[in-house]
């Protein structure tokens, strides 16, 4: 497959060239242009960086056969026509050696969009000339105070381009960008989190975000141990955001209609219909939402339970996965709708909760609570049910004790067992929706979400963690 | 059968020309040290769901990048266009970098020095490339193992799936040192899922993934290969007595542990506490620090007397296993636990750099080998090592250990697993739970999880087995990093004995 290249192609030259070398009976071609720029710290120093420049070009090749219609998919790095012929010569030998796909349907067709012609969307480490000497000032403050700060910075530009011989040519750009900072005491008796989601970092401040460090350091003077147990729990939208991206995750309906999730209805057949959250709780994906816009079509470079080659191209729009505490969705291709009689309602790359009714902000669920705990992130958060969708993990960077109204200390982390469907059942208190980023799944998996703080009367900590 | 040797479609690439293009040009701009790693990484992944082909896809990730130490900061770029053009160009992207990164450096970046090692080669063990043969081939194979597992009474889905990749690494750097290595590896597995009476559940294969090929998928048990139709045969058994099997009574129990299992909590607990970067804070924003910090070393009390782990870059066909490691450096072996204390950590250059007592007969320090980049997209990182805990030369088998107990379950195959950022707090499930009565399995339990911490679980460890009872477990997907990479690897264990573990009740836990 490997062919040495001997010149460059734009990615929709790219895609034109697959398109016509393929023999294939239909072929969907996947281009992705992507740039990105980071810069890591530890110890008030930076460690590593980078700049980072890759296309990628996916081909999915569709023959007809007796019985149905098998696929080949190849991805490779590529960026001549050398190359991608190479690509095109696999995918269509893996479709004609296939058997016929159990997912096979009419593939998406359509027409150029109106900025198939632009170029790709870039970055580069240019990016953080604002934000990268005020790092370095920042760097100054937290060691003359006895702080230190381990950090990360990444911003991606990715831009797709989907083309197929049934006329489809769409084009999205998804920049992406995240920032966190954890800062901990001279004596490492103290840790601190502070991160969150942005799309060019304009609205990213390395000094606040030290000031943040030392503020929530700061409560850490007073320290409280306390044992497992069940608590009365602020969980901040970084940590609600944490737990949601599993429930949406887990939310596949074939799996469900197989009997083997949480969505699954005891006697076969999904919950959908079922209220499985408390009244006036919403979870819902869009790809116009303000602020966390995402691909407003599917692609697939592979199929499975939750993806299908045949959907790449499918429009998609805003999605209620619950609404006013009710299960209305799940995970679907058009293979698995019509396994479950359910309608098309595909992935889609951001998850926003929202409560009916909810205002105010953590501050508000801390002046309302009389005694508990306010989190600032979980951490290695696992499955250990898939019938409860029970999962673990750990409270990570501050867990400090609300008294009166008021935080007066920091508490010791504990490993929590808890299910985040079961919490959108027992929570108590709310506060407004707004962005959010996971500290687990932000990184590299999942970070345009947005989320309220929920306060939960009875939290469920199993065991008490020494971490600190 | 002759020991494959480089792959002549990777050879014809020009990773040679590249690198002399774009370590020239970094000579020329002034750095201390710069480096080139030109990869090719071949994966291709089959799924197979009920006797269907789900899902058969191929990815090929090939690119090259450049590093270098410019005014005492580091600097990296890569890209993908293969000219000598553009490798000049990153080179010079690299020594831009390293002018930003220089606004935030305030220690000077240096690295442990390593022997050239000028020009030389290195493939892994294995017969077959899995990526030579045809898909077609291998899908058979997955639908067939589908099938027969549905033949089980209790089974009502199946599923299987085969992971395999092909990597090729070529290193250069201005001390000149040159490198071009192949390895191979493969994740084949099952799954089956059935219900009874008030539960649903699955039991999965308990095969580690491997640095072999094809054949071990299709060699049968003997020469290192699984018994893939004897696993298969029992599988459905197994998971109709769980099904039926009574929920576990939450208490302390002792336990004896299967290396199906226990490679996991060496993996936790072990393998990344003990490396360095973690134990000095370079992780602390991510994957996390280490309770096993350095002023440690030496003195910690890591678990009781019969517990030595080696670090082990040499092992054969462990998924970490290499000749040299992303920075230049000859892998090796080292002791990281002797008679239960804390001996030794897992270097990269860098690291080595800070702490040259850690290897006394190196005055600059020496690196362990520990260095590796997931992608030629990606910086190279310390990365684990294939950690491993020995077995005892003459050690008891695994039915003599759970001869040992009175009261315990005896635990087989991974499932969940998690633990905290410094590595001290931990739970894991498995595949199956036996409890153990006066000697004695009496049957499976379910919905059980052990929880500990990672000091003293390793003090309540009574006995290692014997060499017999030692297999080499491991894992394709350890984390680690930002941007986040990706590494393999391998861990060795013998099954073991443990006493007065804590035991959870899961559907407790959940409040059900």
């Amino acid at each position: 497959m490997t062919i040495q290249q001997t010149g460059t192609l734009t990615p929709q030259s790219l895609v034109e060239h697959a398109l016509a070398t393929s023999v294939a009976d239909d072929t969907v071609v996947i281009v992705r242009d992507s740039t990105s720029a980071n810069l890591r710290w530890a110890n008030n120093t930076l460690t590593t960086n980078g700049v980072m420049h890759g296309i990628t070009v996916t081909v999915v090749s569709f023959v007809r056969q007796a019985g149905g219609v098998a696929t080949g998919s190849v991805t490779g790095s590529a960026s001549s026509a050398a190359q991608v012929t190479a690509l095109v010569e696999a995918a269509d030998a893996a479709a004609r050696a296939g058997s016929p796909a159990e997912d096979a349907d009419d593939l998406v067709s359509g027409a150029a969009a109106a900025d198939w012609d632009e170029e790709p969307g870039a970055t580069d480490i240019h990016v953080y000339d604002r934000f990268a000497p005020a790092l370095g000032e920042a760097f100054g403050r937290a060691s003359s105070a006895g702080r230190i700060l381990y950090g990360f910075v990444n911003h991606e530009v990715v831009t797709t381009y989907l083309g197929s011989t049934t006329g489809l040519r769409l084009r999205h750009v998804q920049p992406t960008g995240h920032h966190a900072c954890t800062g901990k005491t001279a004596d490492l008796t103290q840790s601190a989190w502070v991160g969150g989601a942005t799309r060019d970092f304009s609205d990213v401040d390395a000094l606040a975000m030290e000031e943040t460090l030392a503020q929530r350091l700061a409560w850490g003077k007073r320290r409280v141990d306390l044992p497992a147990g069940r608590y009365d729990t602020i969980l901040p939208p970084a940590a609600v955001a944490d737990l949601m991206i599993d429930a949406y995750w887990y939310a596949g309906a074939r799996v469900a209609w197989e009997g083997q999730s949480v969505y699954s209805r005891r006697g076969g057949g999904t919950r959908i219909g079922e209220a499985i959250a408390a009244p006036g709780v919403n979870l819902f994906s869009d790809p116009a939402y303000d602020g966390l816009q995402c691909a407003p079509f599917a692609v697939a470079a592979s199929s499975s339970n939750e993806s299908s080659v045949f959907d790449n191209g499918l429009p998609l729009g805003r999605t209620d996965w619950i609404r006013d505490g009710e299960l209305t969705s799940l995970l679907q291709t058009r293979h698995s709708a019509a396994m479950t009689s359910q309608p098309v309602t595909p992935a889609i790359d951001n998850l926003v909760l929202s409560v009916d009714g909810a205002s105010g902000g953590i501050d508000d669920l801390v002046a309302g609570t009389e005694r508990g705990l306010l989190l600032t992130c979980l951490w290695y958060i696992r499955v250990v049910d898939q019938q409860s969708l029970l999962l673990t993990g750990l409270t990570r960077d501050g867990v400090y004790l609300v008294e009166n109204g008021e935080i007066t200390g920091a508490v010791n982390n504990f490993r929590f067992n808890e299910s985040p469907v079961d919490l959108l059942r027992r929570f108590s208190h709310a506060s407004s929706t707004g962005p959010s980023f996971s500290r687990e799944w932000g990184d590299d998996y999942f970070s345009r979400t947005a989320t309220p703080a929920l306060r939960v009367p009875d939290f469920n900590m199993s065991s008490v963690s020494q971490a600190m | 059968m002759s020991a494959p040797g480089l792959d002549p479609t990777f050879t014809a690439l020009p990773y040679r020309s590249l690198g002399d293009a774009a370590l020239g040009r970094a000579r020329e701009l002034g750095v201390s040290h710069a480096d080139f790693r030109f990869e090719r990484v071949r994966y291709q992944h089959l799924g197979v769901r009920d006797g269907v082909l789900q899902g058969a896809s191929d990815h090929e990730d090939l690119g090259f990048a450049v590093r270098v130490i410019h005014r005492g900061a580091w600097g990296f770029a890569s890209a993908v266009v293969l000219t000598t053009d553009e490798a000049v160009r990153v080179a010079e992207r690299a020594v831009a970098v390293a002018l930003v990164a220089g606004e935030m450096t305030t220690t000077p970046v240096e690295i442990a020095p390593e022997p050239v090692h000028d020009d030389v080669t290195w493939v892994s063990a294995y017969d077959v490339n899995p990526l030579d043969v045809p898909v077609a081939e291998k899908a058979a194979v997955l639908i067939d193992w589908t099938n027969r597992l549905r033949t089980g009474a209790a089974v009502d889905h199946a599923s299987a799936d085969l992971q395999q990749v092909l990597e090729n690494k070529y290193y250069a750097d201005l001390a000149g040192t040159r490198t071009t290595q192949q390895r191979v590896r493969l994740q084949p597995g099952f799954e089956a899922m059935g219900s009874g009476a008030d539960t649903v559940d699955s039991m999965a294969s308990i095969a580690p993934p491997v640095g072999r090929g094809w054949e071990y998928v299709v060699g049968g048990a003997g020469s290192g290969g699984w018994d893939w139709d004897d696993e298969i045969e029992q599988v459905p058994e197994l998971l109709a007595e769980k099904l039926k099997a009574p929920s576990v009574e939450a208490g302390t129990y002792d336990l004896v542990i299967h290396p199906s299992n226990l490679w996991l909590t060496i993996h936790e607990s072990i393998g990344h506490a003990t490396e360095l970067d973690r134990a000095l804070g370079y992780e602390a924003n991510y994957a996390g620090t280490s309770f096993a910090t350095y002023d440690k070393l030496g003195t910690l009390e890591y678990g009781s007397p019969v517990m030595n782990v080696t670090g082990d870059r040499t092992q054969p066909h462990g998924l970490a296993t290499i000749g040299y490691d992303d920075e230049g450096v000859q892998t090796q072996s080292w002791d990281i636990v002797r008679d239960g204390r804390l001996v030794g950590y897992q270097l990269d250059r860098a690291m080595a750099h800070m702490k040259p007592e850690l290897n006394p007969a190196h005055p600059g320090g020496r690196s362990n080998g520990c260095a590796y980049a997931d992608s030629p997209g990606h910086i190279p990182i310390q990365r684990m090592a294939n950690v491993s805990l020995q077995p005892a030369p003459d050690g008891p088998s695994t039915e003599e250990l759970i001869g040992r107990v009175e009261r315990g379950l005896y635990v087989v195959g991974d499932k969940s697993w998690s633990i905290d950022m410094q590595r001290f707090n931990f739970q894991f499930t498995g595949q199956r739970f036996y409890t153990i009565a006066d000697g004695q399995l009496v049957g499976q339990v379910r919905d059980v999880a052990y929880q500990a911490t990672t000091t003293d679980f390793w003090g309540s460890m009574e006995a290692v087995g014997g060499p017999d009872t030692w297999v080499l477990g491991g894992a394709f997907n350890c984390g680690k990093a930002q941007p986040g990479q990706v590494a393999s690897v391998s861990h060795g264990c013998p099954t073991s004995l443990f006493r007065g573990v804590r035991i959870l009740n899961t559907t407790d836990e959940a409040g059900q």
